[in-house]
């Protein structure tokens, strides 16, 4: 983190802090730093046991590391398929949905018109519908406009991309608004002056202005299409089965191959948690501009 | 809507609307007046087409008697009034009791696992507010949770509370030594505790980052007043942090509450298909009882009450929030 973000994200004055703070501070962040590490550390030393130690006790100190779960769980379930899956329709829904948000925030934080207030609303309060009060309608209107049109939206990809790309939709609106909105106006009205018009005034001036806000959206809604499990698992077969539905093939009848799911899970996680990690200053930036205002 | 149809000069109904004289300039006055339209009407559609008419559809399928039969045609299911009400909401029968247990259950769970979220968070949000060394450090690994994709954590979990290979019962009956047998974790009474643990481990991240955002906008010369006056740390949290949260927490402890409420992922990863009864959460409940007997009628039925009941809650909290702000704030 930049020097700039540490001084402002410290306000208060190291010198007042007495001990009974210092010992509270220490000894809550240790305990919820063991909360947080643990899975993860199962995880990691999990996938490097062999199968016999992982069916056997749990071992804190792995007696014998192999590497052999890593080479399996591509040939136990066609892991590889998934994988492609996952990143197709995740990605597909991400590059749509901040494409769509951006437009809209545009017109949001840039435009008076009747019905704003009815759109946002709207918008934000699909939020709270619970997922399980339009997957029976939605695997229906799919079925049936497959029926009618023959475009294949029910198991098919595209299908799985038009739900997830609206999933992140309001948060990502939102939160660009907010974004747009700290960006001030008289650059684009000063943009419009030198001739531009109005998309071009947005594609020239606020979208390279408001880049951060952009990139913790399209974080934020690749991780909500690379984990969304629900409507992953009605609306998906064989063929388009993606990760959050696959790892689970990893358990049979009789026995559950614990190592070679801990290193899937690891392999499936780690383009996402590296991705989030290295992207996370422009979540909490664009958090900051967009949710507290 | 009808600017967005005025718009496009080649549609005849539009000639037919405007006045000659009055064309030019009145056309590129409405061209104005329709861009912010045209530029909300991607998200418009697909809002549209995956959550509005979605949704109309379930209240319409809560009063259609659609059984398997109708699926692929459920337009012509036929119309059975408000019996999947009856059936949803009759806590004599089977159904009804089964659905209020898992609703009860939910609120408990909810209770419990937005109180914790919002705690962790909070706290450490505020631990972390002044610089110490590895401050930077922990405060991307308090991310890690929220970064991993569900299914992959939460598999890490069930494999953790597993009766025989897993970690729990190694630390609390081989180490600590802890009951006569092994206890089971994901069956049982216990799962509760087990969905409440792998929850907020999930969940407080996403209060301690918003609480993070938040606490950026705190003035620091606020802090510093109340350190001339005398006020040591403890006191400025009281007095100055957690009041200043206070619009942050309006909205984070809404949305902690509906996305706990509303989780189907946790226990389904968890569980798989079949919950525990005492982890049995609402979400899981309904695509549970839809799902085996392909009774879509009374499941929507069920959906509608669940959304119905959320609306209210929120209104009622978002009514007594912004009050409570009015007065004191202003």
């Amino acid at each position: 983190m930049s020097e700039h973000a540490s001084r402002r994200a410290a306000p208060r004055s190291p010198m007042a802090a007495p001990r009974s703070f210092l010992w509270t501070r220490r000894i809550f962040l240790t305990l919820l730093t063991a909360f947080v590490v643990l899975p993860v550390y199962v995880m990691v030393s999990s996938s490097l046991k062999p199968l016999e130690d992982v069916s056997g006790k749990f071992e804190w100190i792995p007696s014998g590391l192999t590497l052999r779960p890593y080479v399996d769980i591509w040939e136990t379930v066609p892991l590889a398929d998934y994988f492609v899956n996952s990143i197709v329709v995740a990605g597909a829904a991400t590059v749509f949905s901040v494409a769509v948000a951006i437009f809209a925030a545009y017109a949001v934080s840039r435009y008076t018109f009747r019905g704003k207030r009815v759109f946002t609303v709207t918008v934000l309060s699909t939020q709270m519908f619970p997922g399980i009060l339009f997957l029976l309608p939605l695997f229906l209107i799919y079925v049936n406009i497959g029926n009618a049109t023959g475009i294949a939206l029910f198991g098919s990809r595209e299908g799985l991309i038009l739900t997830y790309l609206t999933f992140s939709l309001p948060f990502s609106i939102w939160m660009l608004t907010g974004y747009f909105d700290s960006i001030p106006r008289e650059l684009d009205e000063a943009a419009k002056v030198d001739g531009c018009g109005p998309i071009s005034a947005l594609f020239r001036v606020i979208v390279p202005a408001a880049s951060p806000g952009i990139i913790a959206v399209a974080v934020y809604a690749f991780m909500t299409a690379w984990g969304e499990v629900l409507f992953a698992s009605v609306m998906t077969n064989d063929t388009t089965r993606t990760l959050a539905v696959g790892l689970q093939g990893y358990a049979t009848q009789n026995d559950v191959y614990w190592n070679q799911v801990m290193a899937a899970s690891l392999v499936v996680s780690v383009p996402v948690v590296v991705g989030f990690l290295l992207l996370q200053r422009y979540l909490v930036a664009g958090l900051t501009a967009g949710a507290v205002k | 809507m009808t600017e967005t149809a005025v718009a496009h000069p080649t549609e005849p109904a539009v000639r037919k609307a405007t006045p000659g004289e009055a064309r030019a300039p009145r056309r590129s006055g409405r061209r104005r007046i329709a861009l912010p339209y045209l530029l909300l009407l991607p998200a418009l559609l697909l809002e549209l087409l995956v959550h509005l008419v979605p949704m109309l559809m379930g209240i319409v399928m809560s009063f259609k008697e659609l059984t398997q039969f109708y699926i692929r045609n459920w337009g012509e299911a036929p119309w059975s009034g408000l019996d999947n009400y009856t059936v949803a909401i009759d806590f004599d029968a089977p159904v009804g009791q089964a659905l209020l247990k898992s609703f009860l259950t939910t609120c408990l769970f909810t209770l419990l696992s937005v109180g914790l979220c919002w705690f962790l968070g909070t706290a450490a949000a505020i631990f972390l507010q002044e610089n110490f060394r590895g401050r930077g450090f922990l405060r991307t690994l308090f991310l890690v949770p929220y970064a991993l994709p569900v299914y992959a954590a939460v598999i890490t979990w069930a494999f953790m509370f597993q009766r025989d290979n897993g970690l729990i019962n190694h630390v609390l009956h081989d180490q600590l030594g802890i009951g006569d047998s092994p206890a089971f974790w994901l069956i049982g009474d216990n799962a509760f505790y087990t969905l409440l643990v792998v929850s907020v481990w999930k969940g407080w991240p996403f209060a301690f980052l918003t609480v993070m955002a938040g606490l950026q906008n705190i003035p620091r010369d606020m802090y510093e007043a109340a350190a001339l006056d005398g006020a040591g740390v403890w006191k400025q949290i009281r007095h100055i942090t957690l009041p200043s949260l206070r619009s942050v927490n309006q909205v984070l402890v809404l949305v902690l509450f509906l996305w706990t409420f509303n989780d189907f992922n946790t226990p389904f990863v968890l569980f798989g298909k079949a919950a525990p009864e005492s982890a049995d959460l609402i979400s899981l409940h309904i695509y549970q009882s839809s799902f085996q007997t392909w009774n879509f009628g009374t499941g929507s039925a069920m959906s509608v009450l669940l959304l119905l009941f959320l609306l209210v809650v929120t209104g009622v909290y978002l009514l007594l929030t912004s009050r409570g702000r009015k007065t004191s704030d202003v």
